[in-house]
């Protein structure tokens, strides 16, 4: 019900907003801000949005807004496809005045773009990027009862039987895929990925061996560990949540951190400049907060606040590494 | 029998504030149709930031026991399903209202989802290792199977004509494939842009159930311009209901067993426990024929099912992290915004907080019949509203509820197209039941079957055949089959003797 009188209070501000337009870019934020997540309520991406955005309406003593002029942000959920149809959807539809935002995860939308041209719409250049709040690295993970102790019994036994090596993923085209892919290209392996719909499900095929091995979230992995072996993690350093489970680049196997599941905020191309930067400047403050910190820990969600620079240069970085890994992938439909 | 001890922590006066608000508002909540048991959870899931983790999930609790229950409430007396479980409430619950024994259709729903959700607990309480064992079996062959059981049961519970519930059960699976195919990342039949995210099951469900009902009340409320309708009410005494109600053992023990069974198996959740629970209760019924035209076995049988699932399903999820239904996939959110992660942990170092949570859903289900029992006592001013009146409200309802659940106008396109087709396919005797099943088992099939022959590679056979899992559903399918076959020709003997003896 809240989210229905909430759409309410956009409405009747909108009407408003028409009638003083050219005052509108002054005191901005001076209504609620929407934040459209491509992904189902209660699932992961959802439930950060939730957390990272709950302290968007925080005031001071004196009831001055400390990060966005005391606006609370509204999480709309728009699932479907993998995250294409709200995507789509958000660069055709959402309207540039910064109202109208949205939660990325990279590499999937980055991906999509690649290897669906034709029907997915969005790119990096139509989006803008705000801040970053999280990332959550890939992990290759076995069973607890599983022959394999070890990255290097994994490689082998993928050499002497090629295409028979089962691994699970949440789905196509996100970090997991990516991992799967980059380890198969580094260690010379043919394995096979089955795509689950979402990683409890891709977690549930390696506990109930269902599945040899499994990327999947290094966060599921933590509160799984006991019934796993994590085999490798898939960045550039270890985690604090897993400090003993080595990266692949320690291990000698060349998998980089371009599986990582990062997640922020973003706003539609054509955004104007002086709202991007108020966004640019205050939402990153506004995921450090100290209650959201604290949240996000207690949920196992592991942060990494990053500004706007430092997404601009991120997601082009992906963009080039996945152009390269995905060039066989791409479907011209 | 650790649980007993925590029962105090339930009735603390703030936590039984919330169980009371959040059973009210479940219910209410679940009678408006689009509002889903999964939806009603993700949505309070904010509130619950500021709130001890206890009472927290008391209250994600009490609205999921309540939010099942009360879905059936709109399905029996507007005929629209609340949510996909109560699909088979709604197939004898709502000719009962009919008939004008809506108050006795509502007292039976309530009173067999206490039994069936109090059962379903207990399992939870008394037998989680061994279950969470048995969850983690179901593996895509085994699902596979348990979704063509499923396929099996769509030709029985269309009402009428065999044939009739085939054919809609076949243009449901096809519906099913619309949209983005998440395991070979294809699209199909995706004419228009609007269906590019598939259809969903609840602006289908509110499609297919609520708009023939909306036209077919415009209908009525023409040839009567002038008059102010009622439909019939009779009341009936809680006391006879609740007699009736615990002699129909079999319905009961039926509905209570199958949907438990259904709730431990993650992914197939609630919204098939109540089917395959009907269809069950209908075979092994001494006069099947009766089934669709207002046998409370029906009713007692369905809500059974779909409460007895609610607790099983918490038993992957809490031993596991995986969730048994969809609404318990939300609840997972709920856990771990509290710190609390599923495992062995749960039990021991957060057994304070996990087993008042479990106390209260036992206190929840006592509260939601009581509650509920109230709620059915004033179904006579529902029944007496006229029609003109009532379509009005329905279709608002219908396309707020649809819109409500992915803020997509999309969805409420593709109800209304589905709905007006579903208009005149009922005038020719199809029915909406058969077609939603399909639907739901369409994706669930397909998934599977696509995973499972990934992970078999050459040995297909050897892969969908094998372990003792598939072969027991394997058999029950062919069962299935075989019981359809020779109860139908029991029935086309039955009607040749009658029409002999009229002759």
């Amino acid at each position: 019900m809240n989210r229905v009188i909430q759409k309410f209070a956009t409405f009747a501000a909108a009407a408003g907003l028409a009638i003083s337009a050219g005052a509108a870019l002054a005191d901005y934020p001076d209504r609620p801000i929407s934040v459209t997540v491509s992904y189902g309520a209660g699932g992961a991406t959802d439930f950060q949005a939730r957390i990272v955005t709950m302290m968007a309406a925080k005031e001071d003593k004196q009831g001055n807004g400390i990060y966005l002029n005391g606006q609370p942000i509204v999480i709309v959920n728009r699932p479907g496809a993998g995250g294409q149809v709200g995507w789509n959807k958000f660069v055709k539809q959402a309207k540039p005045n910064g109202y109208e935002l949205a939660a990325y995860n990279v590499p999937h939308f980055i991906a999509q773009s690649i290897v669906f041209p034709k029907k997915v719409k969005y790119n990096i250049d139509n989006l803008e990027p705000i801040a970053n709040w999280g990332a959550d690295p890939a992990v290759l993970i076995v069973n607890k009862d599983s022959p394999f102790n070890s990255l290097q019994d994994f490689i082998e036994y993928a050499k002497a039987n090629p295409g028979k090596l089962t691994l699970s993923g949440a789905g196509l085209y996100v970090g997991h895929h990516i991992a799967s892919l980059q380890l198969d290209k580094a260690a010379g392996i043919k394995t096979k990925y089955v795509p689950s719909g979402g990683g409890v499900k891709a977690m549930q095929f390696v506990l109930g061996g269902q599945t040899m091995a499994g990327f999947n979230n290094l966060s599921d992995a933590y509160r799984n560990r006991d019934r796993l072996k994590i085999l490798a993690v898939a960045d550039l350093t270890r985690n604090d949540f897993l400090p003993d489970a080595p990266t692949f680049k320690e291990l000698g196997v060349d998998v980089d951190d371009s599986s990582v599941n990062f997640r922020g905020i973003m706003a539609p191309a054509g955004t104007p400049e002086p709202v991007i930067s108020t966004l640019a400047e205050k939402v990153p403050s506004m995921f450090q907060d100290k209650k959201v910190v604290a949240k996000m820990k207690d949920g196992g969600s592991p942060m990494r606040v990053m500004t706007r620079d430092q997404v601009q240069k991120m997601w082009k970085e992906r963009q080039a590494y996945l152009t390269d890994l995905l060039k066989d992938l791409r479907q011209n439909k | 029998m650790e649980f007993i001890h925590y029962f105090g922590d339930v009735f603390t006066p703030v936590n039984f504030l919330i169980l009371v608000l959040g059973t009210i508002g479940g219910l209410l909540l679940g009678a408006t149709p689009g509002l889903s048991p999964t939806m009603a959870v993700a949505l309070l899931i904010p509130f619950t930031f500021q709130m001890e983790p206890a009472s927290s999930l008391i209250m994600l609790g009490a609205v999921y026991t309540a939010t099942v229950a009360g879905g059936a409430v709109s399905g029996i007396l507007v005929n629209i399903p609340g949510a996909p479980a109560n699909i088979a409430t709604v197939m004898d619950g709502y000719p009962m209202a009919k008939q004008g024994r809506a108050t006795e259709a509502l007292h039976y729903c309530f009173i067999s989802s206490l039994i069936g959700g109090v059962f379903g607990v207990m399992l939870l309480i008394f037998f989680t290792p061994p279950l969470a064992e048995l969850a983690l079996r179901f593996g895509p062959a085994e699902l596979f199977w348990i979704s063509i059981f499923g396929v099996t049961i769509i030709a029985s519970i269309g009402g009428g004509s065999v044939i009739k519930g085939l054919i809609a059960g076949a243009v449901g699976l096809w519906l099913s494939t619309i949209g983005y195919n998440p395991v070979l990342g294809t699209e199909r039949f995706v004419f228009s842009e609007h269906l590019a995210g598939g259809i969903h099951v609840i602006a289908a469900l509110i499609g297919l159930f609520a708009i023939p009902e909306v036209l077919a009340l415009v209908g009525a409320s023409g040839t009567a311009r002038g008059k102010v309708t009622y439909a019939k009410w009779s009341n009936h005494s809680v006391w006879k209901s609740i007699g009736y109600n615990l002699r129909r053992i079999k319905a009961l023990v039926v509905g209570s067993v199958v949907g438990a069974v259904v709730g431990v198996i993650p992914g197939a959740g609630g919204q098939i426990a109540g089917l395959i629970a009907y269809d069950q209760t209908k075979k092994l019924s001494k006069d099947p024929a009766k089934f669709g035209k207002g046998e409370p076995d029906g009713v007692i049988t369905a809500e059974s099912a779909n409460n007895a699932m609610v607790g099983p399903s918490l038993v992957p999820l809490l031993t596991l992290g995986i969730p048994g239904s969809p609404t318990a996939a939300v609840l997972l959110g709920g856990l771990l915004i509290n710190g609390l992660f599923p495992g062995p942990d749960l039990f021991t170092v957060h057994g304070q907080v996990t087993w008042t949570f479990i106390d209260s859903l036992l206190v929840g289900q006592i509260l939601m019949m009581i509650f509920g029992l109230m709620i059915a006592r004033y179904s006579v001013f529902v029944t007496r509203i006229p029609k003109h009146m009532m379509a009005a409200a329905v279709i608002v309802l219908a396309i707020f509820g649809t819109y409500s659940v992915q803020n997509s106008v999309s969805d409420v396109i593709v109800m209304l197209v589905l709905g007006v087709g579903m208009y005149f396919a009922s005038r020719i005797g199809f029915s909406p039941a058969p077609l939603v099943l399909g639907l739901i088992l369409g994706q669930l099939t397909e998934t599977n079957f696509l995973q499972g022959r990934l992970i078999a590679g050459d040995d297909p056979w050897g892969y969908f055949f094998a372990g003792p899992i598939n072969k027991i559903v394997i058999a029950l399918c062919i069962l299935s089959i075989a019981y359809a076959i020779y109860g139908e020709r029991k029935q086309i003997r039955k009607r040749r003797q009658q029409q002999q003896v009229t002759a």
